[in-house]
Formats: C-alpha cells, structure tokens, sequence
C-alpha cells in the first residue's frame, strides 16, 4: 500500500490487487488466456454492437430471401431477407444481459443462504435441504416451463425465475465450504467476541468461502445462458423481432439444408461463448484453487 | 435389506407427492381457473357459475388437490382445456413415444458410454483419452439444440442419409418410426454419452490409483486380472447413480430435442400445451415427468444397493 492512500481505500484496494492477481494468473494459462479473449471479445461486441451494425436488423425484404454471402451481407439473409451479419453481432445481447443479471442474484441468494445454514444448522438447515434436494430433482427445463406456464414469458419472468432456481445448487456449495470453516478457531473466536450472525459471515464466512463461489458463478453463467437460449430457441425467451442466437436457429431449422449460413453463423456465436466461458471458468478453479467436481447443469 | 429398499420406496413416493403439491399450487395461484380456459371469451354470469358447478371448482383447495391427486393415481388425469379428450388418452401414446426416443438412446449411450469411459481412464493423458475426454467436454458444453441442428445439416442437409424431422403421427406404431428416430437418438445420446463418459473416467481414475490397485500392483497381480477383478466392480458401481441423474436430466434434454426434430413426444406436447395455457394438461406431463424421474432413480438405488456387497452387509446390520 502507498502512504497517499486514505485507510478507508485500503480494503478496496486490497481487493483490486487481488484480482489482478487472479486475472494475471488466469492469463498465464493457455486454456485462461483463450477464454478470456473469447469472453471478452464477446462482450465487447454485445456494448458496441448497435454502433457497429451494417443493417437495420428487423429490415425485411423480399427480394433478398436466403440469399447467400457476398460482398454487401457478408453473412447472407434470413428467410425474411434480413442481414444475418447485423443480426448475428445484436443476437447476444439479450442473453448476456439476462444472465449477467441473473447469475450475481443466483450467487448471491444461494451464496448467503448457504453460508448461513452451514453456521446455523439445526432443524431449520434440515428441512431446508430436504427442500433443496427436492427441487434439484426435476429437471430444469420443467421447472422453467412450469414457471413460464404460470407467470408467462418475458425478462421479468425469466430473469427472478433463472436467478431463484439457480441458485439453489448454489445453496449446497456455499453449504459445504461453509461447513469446512465454521469449527475453525477463527470463526469460534468471533463468536466468542461477541459478533453476531450476520457479521461473522462478512467477516469470517464469507472471505473463506468466496473462491468456491465466484467459481460456481462462472459455471452457472455458462449453464444459464444454455439455459436462456434454449427456452428463446423453444420460442419462451426473447420475442421477434428482437435478434436473438436461439431464436435465429429455431427460425433457420426449416432451411438450414438450403441456407445453412442463416443457422450457422448463430451457432458459431453461442457456441464459441459457452467454450469461452467454461474456459475461463476452468482456468478460475485451477487459479484459485478450488476444487471442481463434476455437476450436473442444475 | 428389505427395510431398507422399503424405505427407498416411501421416500421416492413421498418425493412425487412433494412435487404433485408444487404443480398443483403454481397452476392454483394463476388468476383463471379450467372454466375460463374452456368457454374463453363466454366465460361469465351464469354459464361461468355453472360449469364452476359442473367440474367441482366451488369446493375448496384442499379438497380438490386430493380429488386431482386421487385420481390421478388410478390414471385419470382429467380432461385437456382445448381438445374434449380425456388427458390419459392424449399423454399415453406421446409418453410411448418419449419412451422410445429414451430407450433407444439409452441403450446406444450407455455400453458407448462405459467402454470409452473406461478405455479414457486406463489410457489417461495419452491421446485416445484427450481425445475422447475434449469429444465429451464439446458435447457437454454446447446446448442440445445447437448440436441436433448441426446433426441435421450434415446428415439430412448435406449427406441426405436420413430425414431431418419427423413426419410420422403421435399414434403410429412403433417401427414406423424408424429410420426418422435415427437422428434424435444419435442427438440424444450425445449428449448422455459425454456425461456418463467423463464420470465412468474420473471413478475409474479415482480407483486405479487407490492404495489396493497399487497394492494388487506390487503383488503382481497381472495387468488384466487387477483391472477386472480390482477396478471395475469398484469403479462403476458408483457409475449406477450419475446414469440416473444423467437419465433424469435427460427428461429435460427430451423436450429441446422433441422439438428440434419435430418428434411426437411428451416434450413437445408440454410446451404446446404451455403454449396454449392448457394448464391442466401442464400439470398433468409435470407429474408424469416426475415421477418417472423418482421412479428411474429408485431403480438405481436398488441396482447398487444389490450389487454393492458393502451396502448389502450393512442393509442386513440395519434390518
């Protein structure tokens, strides 16, 4: 720490320290460094896109139907006549925003809710995980559907929706690494100062138990964007015309033997995006130390 | 032993009840009920009141949760909101048809699944197993609707093998569907493949390099009698339970793939059915999804309960 420093940034500090740290080594790794690039460049594209864009994304023209690449629509059109291009650049944008809302709120719950079960315990964390269990027993796509059956679609449905369900095998994480820590001596020692609950989880729980949870974050980021564009692909995420990757595939199936670059460029997307991010998070777990068993998506 | 599969039997049930009251609730807090779905815009004053009457809708939550639920176990699953068929009529030939696309993936999937797994373990870092394992992890990471697309394009679009989509109706016989399933079933069993492939790996590493695999080693116990005789009773035992999970998860992986190829399942009835807000009809998959999902993990409970010889003992310690 410099001298010019005011106390009150030093913990701040500390913490952008440590994650350039983490960026630094995580860029060291080959699998860390292609991933990152890959979510970055991603991200990149889904500011910038509106300003980048050659076409009018929901422009339709009948004179253009499936026509193949050349020199003006570098990816070909749609089977409306619409730029593949334009659409393909603006089709993340939906998906990225919806789950980089939805992935902190699923973190966050399910990190806290953890953690304090894992202090607590007793009956309470009993019956909660009965109820855990019982809700990772079905599986997703017919807990979001039931969800959409009743509430409707939409991003106000979907994102609170992503977000609860989630979270809940976050739950179990932040449970565990929770429980490794909670009969330390450090952790008795604040409780024997006389810290409540709620302060020993900041001061305690939670910087023990942070690795493990930005590691399942970066996980269920790439869980749930396959989740969101396979609900948009089944026609209950994003609604035309709005430009979306799952949407533009379900639209190009019927002609994709005909038209195959008005399927594919979308694919090429989502694909290299969800690669990236399991990348990134990869080279996270072997960076921070964290153990990463194999999980089931949800 | 017996108390203990006994027990196993009460808690699956009790699963698919927990669940039942989920499903009946979320459909119970939605403004509208079965007599607006079914008279849509005539649905008010006196004809509302009446078929209210009619279908038992006057009485109370509790009450008719266990008429549905009741009824429901002897196989009446109620009436759809849009068509006058009976819902068991509607669901039994998608759910024959699910079970097929299921079955014949799951007997594709599961020896593929097994022997690369196993032949990834014992050829671990070399190439057959990077191989193998990168094969499973692109399979795992992109979503099932994005390689059944890919499926299509290159076997139906490009190659002209097989169809793309599935023309054949809901209540066709079972052969008539082939060879349209062909690429449903590869698409599936991707997926399965890649899941089961990388667990059979890691439990196979995990015990190759035991204590007792290097013990048996040092023994001189040859190659092949340690890896059949050590390592594989050990090794896919654990396998039984992520098969189930993997199945389970599966039933989701269903729906986007009914989908995709057009295929006259259970899945694609559902989001129909979600589409037309036919809620009785949503409920009435939900549960049927449940509970086969209860049902193939009690199986898989039962399976390493009597093929574990350390269960067993303890199940009969227990009994």
């Amino acid at each position: 720490m410099t001298s010019s420093m005011a106390p009150g940034n030093a913990q701040t500090s500390t913490w952008m320290l440590r994650l350039g740290q983490t960026l630094r080594a995580m860029a060291s790794r080959p699998s860390g460094a292609i991933g990152l690039a890959i979510v970055l460049i991603h991200l990149l594209i889904a500011l910038s896109s509106p300003w980048l864009v050659p076409f009018d994304y929901k422009a339709i023209s009948s004179l253009l139907i499936l026509s193949p690449p050349d020199a003006v629509h570098w990816w070909g059109t749609d089977h409306l006549g619409r730029d593949v291009f334009t659409r393909t650049l603006l089709g993340g944008r939906e998906a990225i925003l919806v789950t980089l809302i939805a992935t902190p709120l699923a973190v966050a719950w399910g990190g806290f809710v953890g953690i304090y079960m894992g202090l607590v315990g007793g009956k309470l964390d009993d019956v909660l995980m009965r109820l855990v269990d019982a809700l990772l027993a079905l599986p997703w796509i017919l807990k979001m559907l039931l969800m959409i059956a009743t509430f409707g679609t939409g991003l106000g449905v979907l994102i609170p929706t992503l977000a609860f369900f989630y979270g809940i095998p976050v739950i179990r994480i932040a449970r565990a690494a929770a429980h490794n820590v909670v009969a330390r001596d450090f952790v008795l020692a604040a409780r024997a100062r006389g810290h409540g609950r709620l302060s020993t989880i900041g001061r305690e729980l939670l910087p023990n138990v942070l690795d493990a949870l930005l590691v399942e974050g970066a996980m269920r980021w790439s869980w749930m964007l396959l989740a969101f564009s396979s609900l948009s692909f089944l026609g209950f995420g994003v609604s035309p015309p709005t430009p979306d990757w799952g949407l533009m595939v379900a639209d190009s199936r019927t002609f994709l033997a005909i038209a195959p670059w008005s399927g594919l460029y979308p694919i090429a997307a989502l694909s290299s995006l969800i690669i990236g991010i399991n990348l990134t998070a990869d080279a996270l777990a072997k960076t921070l130390g964290v153990d990463r068993a194999q999980k089931a998506p949800i | 032993m017996l108390r203990m599969i006994l027990r196993r039997l009460l808690l699956g049930a009790v699963t698919v009840g927990l669940v039942s009251l989920i499903i009946f609730t979320a459909v119970e807090v939605l403004p509208g009920d079965a007599c607006t779905a079914l008279l849509k815009q005539d649905a008010q004053g006196q004809r509302l009141t009446n078929c209210r009457q009619e279908l038992g809708l006057e009485r109370s939550a509790t009450l008719r949760y266990f008429d549905w639920a009741s009824s429901a176990l002897t196989g009446d699953l109620g009436f759809s909101a849009h068509s006058t068929k009976r819902i068991s009529e509607l669901v039994a030939d998608r759910l024959k048809n699910s079970l097929l696309l299921g079955i014949m993936a799951l007997a594709v999937g599961l020896p593929l699944a097994f022997l690369a797994g196993i032949l990834a373990a014992l050829q671990r870092d070399k190439w057959l197993d990077l191989v193998l394992s990168g094969l499973a992890i692109g399979a795992m990471t992109i979503p099932e609707f994005v390689s059944a697309t890919m499926l299509i394009l290159v076997f139906s679009g490009w190659l002209g093998w097989l169809p793309g989509i599935v023309l054949t109706p809901p209540s066709a016989p079972l052969h008539e569907f082939f060879p349209a399933i062909v690429l449903p079933v590869a698409a599936l069993a991707m997926v399965m493949t890649a899941h089961i492939l990388r667990t059979v790996r890691s439990s196979m590493i995990e015990v190759l390099d035991s204590d007792y695999v290097r013990m048996a080693t040092l023994k001189g116990v040859p190659y092949r009698t340690m890896v059949w005789r050590h390592v594989l009773p050990n090794a896919l035992l654990p396998a039984i339970n992520v098969v189930a999970l993997t199945v389970a998860w599966l039933l989701g992986g269903v729906v986007v793939i009914e989908m995709v190829f057009n295929y006259p399942g259970l899945g694609r009835l559902m989001i129909s059915a979600i589409s037309d807000r036919d809620l009785a009809l949503v409920q009435a998959i939900a549960l049927i999804v449940a509970a086969v999902y209860v049902l193939v993990n009690l199986l898989a409970d039962l399976l390493t309960l009597v093929a574990n010889p350390r269960l067993r003992t303890a199940a009969r310690r227990l009994s």
